[in-house]
């Protein structure tokens, strides 16, 4: 099965119309100022609902990620999002795209956490483990550029050492010493749950994924168009490195609109999608990239326009059709949509989309509305696009069983207390408590 | 002026530097600052009429693929003093600029009979927290001059040594360089350039001149009294027409300074 996550990156949605030129970054430094507190309580709600929505309406998985100080995302932690929607939902995954593990001290916290989402879940947990951007890690969480991966891949192997061991065990590592490991919950997924790793293309973060069979998320907002150079970079390190090529290796980001026809889907999205290009990608190009956070072999292919000084001076606004036409936005009525995600599945060789169905200042009732046309009308014709991948477990949960249904009403949780029955005559004295007495 | 020649000295723990070294009289050892050794650098050039002057390469900012062995303060500052053994000298100046004079404090602090003299130029390694210092690691290759000289216009080719920054092969070859630099300095200047020297600096007992110029965009003058006032025999004296790069832009006032300190 292809799996589809509904993705909600948590925008701000009242960045003024001059953003762009009243403010250096939407992200590090952005005018806190902006942030309403009491509207916010709000828009939390709004986008929780949406999530709750989205497993309702069917979707395989639904997605919340960790950014700081950042415009288009208001959720430094996304663990908190996902407690509350593990009460509230009780079928699809829980995809948290992910935890920064480089940024806990110690990252054992990572491992409880996501133990617990997975245990209150009952087996739903998708778990992300992001080297996480330059501007979260180091310029917000001031870790050091340079060192940030080797503190990465030392968070990496304590937590899934912390899952797999069952006895204490002391951890000397660079960044971390713990004379004492016993991680205390563990996951119901075992030996862990799925876990995906989002990266920008560099071989070192392929390397990884195939070293331990993790899922390569390669999430950015250009598009599928844009992606497929990168996606086919990875599926031949794939071939070279003699892996198996399931789809369950990949997955994508992409931004979906869906309307009645291709002319009404610019009608009712255009705004919403322009705000979040030309407003919430409104990055200082200072914070992109600090020395040392990238490796030089990434630098070496990457690409310098953005720190150029014309670059500065009169920043490309985006038009929908630019977007439409790039392939940045799937948008259309639901032949187009569905031809066209077709096509980036079969051409990415996706397993997962992570589906971006809420972009920017997208009202409620606009998101649910593409939503729901994306679940009836362009999900179920995909989603067996792979035979290869039934019963290929390794990249999705299952979930438990007989899992508790939390969901399933507030009734339950509030029932009058009864009585208990009194079989067993009461102890004479309480039993003693450690440390009194 | 006399000439400088570079060679690759090993320390004791097997890392290979390069080091800039000319002249004659007493030994000088000057520690380079946030952006490396200029090709010519006619402070150095001054300098060597009167001492033997010997100018370390740090890791990241040479030809050699040597900064991993570098992590954090501790490795700098045993790093300086493994190139001074290296160099076989005994109780040498020691000068440090910018970034290099953050590292000499601590070598200053920890081994503080080993140097005859200390001077400080625009030094990092102090934080006054009602006088943040711009951080040098969120800025644009195209601001980088008004940030480093008191007068940009004239000095940025000084700083990209004839790199046309406007260039993609210019840029291309900036960034990677700038990457390996200032990653390696991240290492003890991110994202706040204090790794607590100043609980250490009662330490320093060497005559010091903290030298602080007068239009540096990065260390202003409060630091340069912060600096006076930690340590016991500190003087302190102000370059006029200089920025960060005093080195560069100031290159005879600021010889002349050093040369009448180590001297006297």
């Amino acid at each position: 099965m292809v799996k589809f996550c509904w993705f909600n990156l948590m925008p701000w949605p009242d960045l003024p119309d001059d953003f762009r030129e009243s403010n250096r970054s939407v992200w590090v430094d952005i005018d806190s100022r902006l942030f309403d507190p009491e509207r916010a309580n709000e828009v939390y709600h709004t986008y929780m609902d949406q999530l709750e929505f989205a497993d309702a309406l069917g979707f395989d998985g639904i997605g919340v990620n960790e950014h700081h100080q950042n415009g288009y995302g208001i959720m430094p932690s996304p663990n908190i999002i996902a407690a509350g929607l593990a009460r509230r939902t009780s079928r699809a995954a829980l995809c948290v795209i992910g935890n920064s593990i480089a940024l806990y001290n110690p990252p054992i916290r990572v491992a409880e956490e996501f133990a617990m989402l997975d245990v209150i879940s009952g087996g739903r947990l998708v778990a992300g483990f992001p080297v996480g951007t330059s501007m979260d890690t180091n310029y917000c969480y001031g870790q050091i550029p340079a060192l940030t991966r080797d503190k990465y891949a030392e968070a990496h192997e304590l937590i899934m050492r912390a899952w797999a061991e069952d006895e204490p065990f002391a951890f000397d590592g660079k960044y971390n010493q713990l004379r004492y490991v016993n991680c205390w919950p563990k996951p119901i997924q075992r030996p862990h749950p799925p876990i995906y790793i989002p990266g920008g293309g560099s071989i070192e973060t392929w390397d990884f994924c195939l070293d331990h069979d993790y899922n390569y998320s390669y999430l950015s907002f250009n598009g599928y168009k844009a992606g497929k150079v990168l996606m086919d970079g990875y599926w031949n390190r794939v071939a070279e490195r003699d892996k198996d090529d399931s789809p369950g290796r990949a997955a994508f980001a992409q931004i979906f609109c869906v309307a009645d026809n291709d002319a009404e889907a610019e009608k009712l999205y255009a705004e919403h999608i322009l705000y979040f290009y030309n407003r919430c990608l409104h990055v200082y190009p200072g914070f992109a990239d600090a020395p040392g956070y990238r490796t030089i072999k990434t630098i070496k292919a990457g690409v310098l326009s953005q720190v150029r000084r014309e670059a500065q001076r009169k920043f490309s606004i985006l038009t929908w059709k630019d977007l439409v036409e790039g392939g940045y936005v799937i948008a259309g009525g639901p032949d187009t949509v569905r031809e066209q995600t077709e096509h980036m599945i079969k051409t990415l060789r996706l397993g997962t989309v992570f589906s971006l169905l809420h972009m920017g200042d997208m009202p409620d009732e606009k998101t649910r509305y593409s939503s729901q046309l994306f679940a009836e009308k362009v999900m179920p014709q995909l989603q067996h696009l792979w035979p290869e991948l039934e019963g290929d477990d390794r990249w999705w949960p299952t979930g438990m069983d007989d899992r508790v249904r939390p969901e399933d009403g507030l009734d339950h949780a509030r029932r009058p207390a009864v009585k208990p029955a009194l079989d067993e005559p009461a102890p004479a004295t309480p039993p003693a408590i450690d440390g009194e007495g | 002026m006399a000439a400088l020649t570079e060679r690759v000295v090993q320390t004791r723990r097997g890392i290979d530097i390069e080091v800039r070294s000319g002249g004659t009289g007493p030994d000088l050892v000057w520690f380079h600052g946030l952006v490396g050794l200029a090709p010519v650098e006619p402070t150095l050039e001054a300098l060597a009429d009167r001492f033997t002057v010997h100018a370390p390469i740090w890791p990241g900012y040479g030809a050699i693929d040597n900064e991993g062995a570098i992590e954090d303060m501790l490795d700098f500052a045993l790093l300086g003093w493994d190139i001074v053994d290296g160099l076989e000298l005994a109780q040498p100046h020691l000068v440090g600029h910018s970034f290099g004079a953050m590292v000499a404090g601590e070598m200053a602090a920890i081994a503080r009979t080993d140097l005859d003299r200390l001077a400080l130029v625009a030094p990092f390694g102090l934080w006054l927290d009602d006088h943040p210092i711009p951080d040098p690691f969120a800025v644009l290759p195209f601001q980088l001059t008004d940030l480093l000289f008191a007068d940009a216009a004239n000095a940025g080719q000084l700083l990209s040594a004839g790199t046309d920054l406007e260039s993609d092969e210019g840029l291309a070859e900036f960034m990677v360089a700038n990457a390996r630099r200032l990653g390696t300095a991240g290492k003890v200047m991110f994202p706040i350039p204090n790794r607590r020297l100043s609980k250490r600096l009662y330490r320093v007992t060497a005559p010091t001149l903290v030298v602080m110029a007068a239009e540096d965009g990065l260390i202003t003058e409060p630091y340069g009294d912060a600096w006076a006032d930690a340590i016991d025999r500190a003087e302190l004296t102000t370059l006029d027409g200089a920025g960060h790069l005093a080195n560069l832009e100031q290159p005879a006032a600021l010889a002349d300074a050093l040369a009448a300190f180590f001297t006297a």
